[in-house]
C-alpha cells in the first residue's frame, strides 16, 4: 500500500480522476439530466469503439515487454537513431488507429525503455494523417490541398519532435542512453 | 523463452491495464460529455471564422472538440460553404487530432505532465503555422 500522499496518487490516481468525471456528471444531471443521458448513450457507443483497439495496444505492450529489448530501441527509436528512427515515428503514426490517448500506456513503456520523447511526439504528431479519411478529404477540399496537408503533416511531424527536443527537454531517455550503451 | 518471463511480462501488462483502464475510461466519458455539452459547431457559430484570426480560432475549436476526426471533416466542409478559408480549416482538421485538452489528465498520468504540456503546446502552434503555410501553398482556393 502506498504509505505517501504521491505514492496514493500515483497508485490510485487513475480511479480519482475516473471518480470526479462520475461526480461531474452527477452535477451536471441535477441540472440537465437530457444532456448527461445523450452522453452516457455517446459513451457506450465510443467504449464499443475502443475495445479492439484496446486489446491491440495491449496486445503490442505485451509483447514489446515481452520482446524488445532497452540496447535495441535506444539504437533505432533513441536519441542517436538518426533518419531510420524518424521515419519508423511518422511510419507508425499514420498507420496507427484508434483515438491518441488509447496509445500512451504503450508509448509510457517504450519511453521508459529508451525510446527519445521527441520521436514519441513525431509519432504523436503524424497521426493526424488519417489514410482512410484521405479520399473523403478529397471530396470535401480537392486533391492539391490534400497532397499538400499531407505532406506538411510528415514535415511538420518531424518539426514537433524537433520542437520538443529543443524547449521542452523531455528526453529523460537520451540521457540515460550513455548507460546503456 | 522462460514460462516465468512470460507470466511476468503478463502480470506486469495486466498490472499497467488496471492503472490506465480507469484514466481511459475517465477521458471517454469526459469527451462524451464536453462533445454533448459543448458540440464543436455551437463553438465555431460563435466565433468569426472568417475573419484573419480564423485559423487562431478554429486551432482553439480544435484543441477543446474530443470527436472522430471525421467530424472535423464535415464541420470543416461546412465553415468552408459559410466562407472560411483553408488556413481555417487547416488549423482546424490539425489541431482537432494533434491537441487534446480533453486527453490532457490522461496524457500527463502516463507520459509525464511536463511531456503533455509543451507537446500540446506546440502541437497548437504548429496547427496555426501550418494554416497560413498551407495557405501559401495552394493559393487558388478559398
Amino acid at each position: 500500500m502506498p504509505r505517501t500522499a504521491k505514492g496514493f496518487a500515483k497508485a490510485f490516481g487513475g480511479w480519482l480522476f475516473l471518480t470526479a468525471v462520475a461526480g461531474l456528471y452527477g452535477l451536471i444531471a441535477l441540472f440537465n439530466p437530457v444532456v448527461v443521458a445523450e452522453a452516457l448513450a455517446s459513451f457506450e457507443s465510443l467504449l464499443i469503439r475502443i475495445v479492439p483497439v484496446l486489446v491491440l495496444v495491449f496486445g503490442l505492450l505485451f509483447l514489446a515487454s515481452l520482446f524488445l529489448e532497452r540496447k535495441w530501441l535506444v539504437r533505432h527509436l533513441g536519441k542517436a537513431s538518426g533518419f531510420g528512427g524518424w521515419a519508423l515515428a511518422v511510419v507508425c503514426g499514420v498507420l496507427s488507429v484508434g483515438p491518441l490517448y488509447v496509445w500512451y500506456p504503450l508509448l509510457a513503456e517504450l519511453k521508459g525503455k529508451g525510446t527519445s520523447g521527441a520521436l514519441i511526439t513525431t509519432f504523436l504528431y503524424s497521426r493526424a494523417l488519417k489514410l482512410p479519411l484521405l479520399p473523403l478529404m478529397v471530396h470535401y477540399f480537392g486533391l492539391a490541398y490534400t497532397v499538400a496537408l499531407s505532406v506538411c503533416i510528415i514535415v511538420f511531424s518531424v518539426l514537433s519532435g524537433l520542437l520538443m527536443k529543443k524547449f521542452a527537454g523531455i528526453d529523460v531517455s537520451e540521457q540515460e542512453e550513455g548507460h546503456v550503451k | 523463452m522462460q514460462a516465468s518471463k512470460v507470466a511476468q511480462t503478463a502480470k506486469q501488462t495486466a498490472m499497467t491495464f488496471a492503472k490506465t483502464f480507469p484514466i481511459v475510461l475517465g477521458v471517454l466519458a469526459l469527451a462524451s460529455l464536453v462533445t454533448t455539452a459543448i458540440p464543436p459547431q455551437s463553438i465555431s457559430e460563435a466565433l468569426p471564422m472568417e475573419s484573419v484570426f480564423g485559423p487562431v480560432f478554429a486551432a482553439v475549436v480544435g484543441s477543446v472538440a474530443a470527436g472522430h476526426p471525421l467530424t472535423s471533416y464535415v464541420l470543416a466542409g461546412e465553415l468552408t460553404a459559410a466562407g472560411a478559408s483553408l488556413a481555417t480549416i487547416t488549423a482546424l482538421i490539425v489541431s482537432w487530432v494533434t491537441v487534446g485538452i480533453v486527453h490532457l489528465p490522461a496524457e500527463a498520468a502516463i507520459l509525464g505532465t511536463r511531456f503533455a504540456l509543451w507537446r500540446n503546446a506546440i502541437s497548437f502552434v504548429l496547427a496555426i503555422m501550418m494554416a497560413y503555410v498551407i495557405a501559401v501553398l495552394v493559393p487558388g482556393m478559398p
